[in-house]
């Protein structure tokens, strides 16, 4: 029964991804397979996070597969922006015009995307986890050079050269983990398991583990989109197709940074909290002032969003750098409203793009007057990613910069929050230019209004829309889990 | 093999796997980088068949036989087939760096390699540990040329030496990641060099030649 739980949402999407594959893509018909499979991963995603909160962690095939909160709540994260992409998709690839060959191979790699997300956080194995990360990279490939253009070949080459290369550099850190682990006693099996590891922290050799933890911060860091290996990020998050760029932005780099603190629950007890508080609080710091200087002069939408995503990022490792329960609380909660509200709007800067043929945000005026639905569906994205309430961004934000002054982080705290303050304005602004205004002349005279978005494509940015805001005014029934997942990684 | 000869063939081995990764920044020609890194390849197999007789390992000799067959054999066909109908003396012509001051570079990174291995050798000392430093010298020197040069496919090389690095760190520090963890790696390997070959035809159709100087569209 747990191994039917376990398996599942590994084997959804992959069999999604075969019907695709078996039958193809037909806007009425198949083109809902994949909603439904996602529904029903989200589904067993509530059921296994009822599991672990009330019977604590549970494995199968011998450890391979593992959940525990954190799991639990990674792969709820996971489901719910799989599903408002899912169904985001069929509108998308209609307004799109894709042919039926190229809507085929986006079905299947969009599901294979989810199935190696889903067994990511579900691994109990460091290795496997790195196996699952990696192929994540490799069949985004595609669908980031899905339009075929001069561009998106090159964000999509870029994509695989810097995120192979990076997730090669977390590998070479986990086989100095390996060679550290082997020689603290363990078995092969057990040496690259996290919960093992773990347990026999304080038996690894410390100057091994250090170079061996680096490598793989600095390794899986890359994948999450942060500095020094960043410069994939806003190319491929601006080209890949909308609903692709949501699961990019929304849980793949949650996914990397989810990497990143299972290292580090290995790596504190050998090393003690202050090296990796020391790497991630300057590798947060650096993203953030990149990001908020990108914004500033920023002339893309896409990408503007993309570098949104990495101040997000920066402002996550920030939370994993304090690392007290407090905080990893707060970095959770910040993962899942991030998610929805980035998913919602990079879902409506799509629809955005295909009315104006144009990501320039000089070319998009007055959208509030002229496509209201749209308008309000983006600038409410937009809103809560800059943390107004209700969304679940402002109580996470407050959470942080809490246990960054808590945790004696204030400086570095500080910084940060000077740094998402400037980012805050140009996003303001820009968004700001293309909402409000008066209609272009050239508009008002030939009257070619963009079509506006329907009923039925507008129904998952609501429900993305009202989750956040949810999320932020109660937690309910996973406020349990939420602390069970903090307790695991989150210093008490 | 007695256990007196068994330093030096390892040595041996892990020289010319240090030296095929010099020669890659040496040489421009594309079909000569690619001819050196599968003779890498050819070293690392044979790195590993000497762990194997030494510790009467009959699964690292097999391990070893397909990790020839991938690198010394598949991945040099497949960059070959993706230099495709491109002139043979196809070359590398402007690289960041020069050669001259690749070489220098490779010197100093092989240097580095040699301090930051100092924890790893004193770990355990052994005659596979006290080659650890190449291996990680190849990583560094791979890292240096995928960020150093412009052609695509030189990129790519870089790649598979890092790779290639990586795997010989993960044999001599360890006798290898556990099996199913390797599986997964030389699988995923063979993908992402797989994606990229279908990238760098798909970015020759589209720029007309594969220099990734064309790749400018992109920036901010």
């Amino acid at each position: 029964m747990i191994i039917a739980v376990l398996l599942a949402p590994i084997g959804l999407p992959l069999a999604a991804a075969l019907t695709y594959a078996a039958v193809g893509w037909h806007t009425r018909t198949s083109a809902w397979a994949g909603v439904v499979t996602t529904a029903l991963l989200a589904a067993d995603a509530l059921s296994l996070a009822v599991t672990v909160t009330r019977h604590g962690p549970v494995q199968a095939a011998g450890g391979l597969i593992r959940a525990d909160a954190l799991s639990a709540w990674m792969l709820l994260g996971v489901a719910a922006v799989a599903l408002l992409a899912c169904w985001a998709s069929p509108a998308y690839l209609s307004a799109g015009h894709t042919s039926p060959r190229s809507a085929r191979r986006y079905g299947i790699l969009l599901h294979l995307f989810i199935a190696a997300m889903a067994a990511a956080v579900l691994a109990g194995n460091l290795g496997v986890l790195w196996v699952a990360v990696e192929a994540t990279t490799i069949v985004t490939a595609f669908l980031v050079g899905h339009e075929r253009s001069r561009t998106a070949l090159e964000a999509a080459w870029k994509y695989v050269v810097i995120c192979s290369a990076a997730i090669a550099i977390a590998f070479l850190g986990l086989v100095l983990l390996y060679y550290a682990a082997r020689h603290a006693g363990l078995a092969s099996d057990q040496a690259l398991d996290w919960a093992a590891l773990t347990r026999h922290a304080h038996q690894l050799d410390p100057a091994v583990t250090r170079i061996a933890i680096g490598l793989a911060v600095l390794g899986f860091g890359a994948k999450a989109g942060l500095v020094p290996l960043h410069a994939w990020l806003p190319d491929a998050h601006s080209q890949a197709p909308a609903p692709v760029s949501a699961l990019m932005s929304g849980v793949l780099l949650p996914v990397a940074l989810y990497a990143v603190l299972r290292v580090k629950a290995v790596a504190d007890p050998v090393l003690g909290a202050g090296y990796l508080r020391t790497l991630l609080a300057v590798l947060a710091l650096a993203t953030l002032a990149l990001a908020a200087v990108l914004l500033i002069g920023q002339r893309d939408f896409k990408r503007m969003l993309a570098y949104s995503s990495m101040e997000h990022m920066g402002l996550i490792a920030l939370a994993a750098a304090i690392g007290s329960q407090l905080a990893v609380a707060a970095l959770l909660l910040h993962m899942a409203g991030h998610g929805l509200a980035k998913t919602v709007a990079f879902l409506s800067s799509g629809h955005i793009l295909h009315g104006h043929h144009s990501s320039r945000i000089t070319d998009v005026r007055a959208l509030a007057t002229r496509m209201p639905r749209l308008a309000a569906l983006f600038g409410l994205a937009v809103l809560a990613l800059l943390g107004f309430p209700p969304a679940a961004l402002f109580a996470s934000e407050l959470g942080i910069a809490r246990a960054g002054a808590d945790a004696g982080l204030g400086w570095a705290t500080a910084a940060a929050f000077a740094l998402v303050v400037a980012a805050f304005a140009a996003i303001a602004v820009h968004t700001a230019s293309m909402l409000l205004g008066p209609v272009p002349a050239a508009d008002a005279t030939t009257g070619s209004l963009p079509a506006a978005i329907g009923a039925a494509a507008a129904m998952p940015l609501i429900a993305g829309l009202l989750g956040v805001a949810a999320l932020g005014i109660t937690l309910g029934p996973v406020t349990n889990l939420l602390h069970a997942a903090a307790a695991i990684v989150g210093a008490p | 093999m007695t256990d007196i000869s068994y330093p030096l063939y390892l040595d041996l081995a892990s020289g010319l796997f240090l030296l095929t990764a010099v020669g890659v920044l040496w040489r421009h020609q594309l079909s000569a980088m690619i001819r050196l890194f599968g003779l890498q390849g050819a070293a690392l197999a044979a790195m590993v068949t000497i762990l194997g007789i030494h510790q009467h390992s009959l699964e690292l000799i097999v391990v070893a036989a397909g990790l020839g067959a991938l690198r010394a054999g598949l991945l040099p066909y497949l960059a070959r087939r993706a230099l495709g109908d491109t002139p043979a003396e196809a070359r590398e012509t402007r690289p960041v760096v020069n050669v001259a001051a690749s070489l220098l570079a490779a010197a100093a990174l092989t240097l580095l390699a040699y301090a930051v291995t100092r924890p790893l050798v004193a770990l355990a000392p052994s005659p596979a540990t006290a080659i650890l430093p190449a291996a990680v010298a190849v990583v560094l020197i791979g890292f240096f040329t995928l960020v150093t040069r412009r052609r695509a496919l030189s990129q790519v090389v870089g790649f598979l030496l890092l790779d290639n690095g990586i795997t010989a760190t993960a044999f001599l520090a360890a006798d290898g990641v556990p099996l199913i963890v390797e599986l997964g790696v030389s699988f995923d390997l063979l993908l992402v060099v797989l994606v990229l070959q279908v990238l760098t035809t798909r970015l020759r159709t589209a720029f007309g030649s594969s220099d990734l100087d064309e790749l400018r569209e992109l920036h901010d």
